[in-house]
């Protein structure tokens, strides 16, 4: 049974650095979206096995917040923004995908590195999971920095917290408060990521954030 | 404990009801006067709680660390206020604001409040992040009220940058959670305060180091330090005036607390790594970044925001030294420096209304154009750039000279910087309060009282502290080891 749990646990929080990497070569808004509520879908279940393994109920709660929000209502909403504001197009990747992923291998080793050294007497479970979810966050983290557009930098934002989370679910019996609150942060600053959307748009018919850099001259004159 | 009368929970819950409670009242004039209100009560709980000394609750916990922090948050905030209800007023005659956002920045303003205090007293490491959330994301919708596409670009990367940030803390969050779990067992008490202080000594070094390191970066990038500051100009620069001074004031100081506690933590541990010289290398960065960077600035609210990277630097320098008289003079520091820095801006913030610009190329003669505000301005730049009389003079002086004891390199890099920063202030001020006055000339009330009030306890501190307040402050200094 334990190396049941052990299995399931790696297969899934594999596969969501891998739907990380994913989501670093997708070029296609449509496409990004797509990708993201895959990964949340690997969240919720990642999360939901670690509430069976470890037998705590409130963790089902947050992977079925996981679930609901991550990968329905903000891909779908997402999606409608895109329709609404006409973004269909593709964007661009600073530095190209080629170099972006060869980053990405880089910040995965590292994470690898850091975390199994520092966490040599925890459980093997919550070990193998922090390392896996501090590649996910760096991932998203790799993924704002080499987008420009304003919608794939929220959803880098997001598949980051989606690391928290899992990193959250991994450490043992932590309390529910937190789950909670991560998650309820996430839907706030959805909503205010959605009011800046908008605003954004009204102002400059694009979501282009190299164009908000362009309009600031500060420089002394 | 006397349930609702009880002041640790009453500071807490009067700016989060009177948050709800703005959304649904329609006047603005009524609710900058219940802004005004409510920051002054909650300025009386606050006195309250630090005549009823160090208390431990479960969810909320009262030492004389964060007694002192929650001291100057409330002053500061209710001093703003007064300094609000002007500039609000102001800003709606002129049609800048409509009364709609008006009722929507009062309601923000006390949930800023409810999530800076939340934040100081809370007695749990994951609370306190839930709170320094609340009050980033509070400024972020502040940052971006004027809805100018400067303002929007500001608190777009507010948000970005502050996210990340808020994310490496969570990491270092549950890291520390997993440090303290095979010690203290699994639930909720293996993130109170006083529970890991207690068995810090028994925890994993090395997850503490890396820890710390995310808890570093993540609040670092709050309290604006080099290279996580990028935020910090632009945010300070856009918004309404005085969101600049609380921002400035006092959620750079929640940012410090957070770090500060983490620190204490550290040094519990006899395996963990020292986080004094890490804190010192990223102050020294920000110290040296900022006070070459102050040169070239024109915006005079993002010229006084660069100030403020310069004068947190120094304070993680002092705090990254340690010891007694390090302690103190940091802890003063931080006062003083709320104290002054809101102070200019609200000059600042009058400045830019009456010239109607943030240009400083176009401000000048301000101590003939408008005598009181231009002389005011003269006076806090003076103080903040750390001559004497003032009170920022001494808590340098008392740096320099702990940074003498560790290495006289150390001591004579920061009197440099200190002098790099100083010069290039006062070359602005010549600019601003003297010569040829021009541009517009409007006569209109000055929300004096806030300005006086903190120059004068400034220049008091300058002069003498009373021995009451000095033991205070040594032992906070004590606590901080």
């Amino acid at each position: 049974m334990s190396n049941l749990a052990f299995d399931v646990a790696h297969l899934l929080a594999g596969g969501l650095v891998l739907a990380s990497f994913i989501l670093l070569y997708q070029d296609r808004l449509s496409g990004l979206i797509h990708v993201f509520a895959l990964h949340a879908c690997l969240l919720a279940l990642s999360v939901g096995w670690q509430a069976w393994v470890q037998q705590s109920p409130h963790l089902y709660l947050t992977a079925v917040i996981a679930l609901a929000f991550k990968a329905i209502v903000i891909p779908v909403s997402l999606l409608r923004i895109m329709r609404r504001l006409g973004i269909h197009r593709s964007i661009d990747i600073i530095g190209g995908v080629g170099t972006t992923m060869l980053l990405g291998i880089g910040l995965v080793a590292l994470s690898m590195v850091v975390m199994l050294r520092a966490t040599e007497f925890a459980d093997p479970l919550a070990r193998e999971d922090l390392a896996f979810a501090l590649s996910v966050v760096l991932l998203g983290m790799l993924m704002m920095v080499t987008r420009r557009n304003a919608v794939s930098q929220v959803i880098g934002f997001m598949s980051l917290e989606n690391g928290l989370i899992l990193a959250a679910a991994g450490a043992k019996g932590m309390p529910l408060v937190v789950e909670i609150s991560v998650t309820f942060s996430i839907v706030i600053a959805f909503i205010v990521i959605g009011i800046f959307l908008f605003r954004i748009r009204e102002h400059f018919d694009t979501v282009d954030v190299q164009a908000i850099d362009d309009l600031r001259g500060e420089r002394r004159e | 404990m006397n349930g609702l009368l009880d002041p640790l929970l009453q500071i807490v819950l009067v700016p989060l009801v009177s948050a709800l409670g703005f959304v649904l009242i329609a006047s603005w004039r009524i609710a900058s006067w219940l802004n005004i209100a409510v920051s002054g009560l909650t300025f009386l709980n606050a006195l309250r709680l630090v005549q009823g000394g160090a208390r431990e609750g479960e969810y909320l916990f009262a030492d004389d660390l964060n007694l002192f922090f929650v001291l100057l948050t409330s002053f500061v905030a209710f001093t703003t206020s007064l300094f609000s209800a002007k500039y609000i007023a102001v800003e709606i005659e002129r049609g800048n604001l409509s009364p709609r956002l008006a009722r929507f920045y009062h309601a923000m303003y006390q949930s800023l409040l409810f999530g800076m205090l939340l934040a100081l007293l809370a007695n749990n490491i994951g609370v306190m992040w839930v709170a320094v959330e609340l009050a980033t994301l509070s400024t972020i919708s502040i940052v971006g009220l004027y809805q100018t596409p400067e303002g929007l670009e500001a608190a777009w990367k507010y948000f970005i940058l502050g996210s990340v940030g808020i994310a490496l803390a969570l990491f270092g969050t549950i890291l520390i959670y997993m440090a303290a779990e095979p010690v203290v067992g699994e639930g909720y008490h293996a993130m109170v305060w006083n529970v890991l202080t207690d068995n810090a000594a028994a925890f994993s070094p090395r997850l503490l180091n890396v820890a710390f390191v995310f808890l570093i970066l993540g609040y670092g990038t709050k309290l604006g330090l080099v290279p996580v500051h990028g935020w910090l100009p632009d945010a300070h620069g856009e918004g309404p005036t005085p969101v600049t001074a609380v921002l400035s004031g006092l959620m750079l100081n929640v940012a410090l607390y957070a770090v500060l506690r983490f620190k204490m933590l550290l040094s519990l541990n006899a395996g963990a790594i020292a986080p004094g010289p890490i804190l010192m290398t990223l102050g020294m960065a920000s110290l040296t970044f900022a006070a070459f960077m102050l040169y070239r600035r024109d915006d005079i609210k993002r010229l006084f925001a660069y100030s403020s990277i310069e004068h947190m630097g120094l304070i993680a320098i002092a705090f990254g030294i340690g010891g007694h008289v390090a302690n103190f003079a940091g802890l003063l520091h931080v006062a003083m420096h709320s104290l002054t820095k809101s102070a200019i801006f609200f000059c600042v913030g009058h400045i830019a209304q009456f010239a109607r610009t943030q240009k400083m190329s176009r401000i000048h003669g301000l101590t003939q154009s408008y005598p009181l505000l231009g002389w005011m301005l003269v006076i806090s730049v003076i103080a903040i750039v750390g001559l004497p009389p003032f009170g920022l003079f001494t808590s340098e002086f008392l740096i320099v000279q702990a940074a003498l004891t560790l290495h006289p390199a150390i001591a004579v890099l920061i009197v440099l910087l200190l002098l790099v920063a100083f010069a290039a202030l006062m070359l602005r001020l010549t600019g601003l309060a003297f010569g040829e006055p021009h541009g517009h000339f409007e006569t209109q009330t000055v929300a004096i009282v806030p300005m006086v009030l903190h120059l004068s306890l400034v220049l008091s501190a300058g002069l003498f502290i009373p021995a009451q307040l000095t033991a205070w402050i040594e032992r906070i200094a004590r606590l901080l080891g």
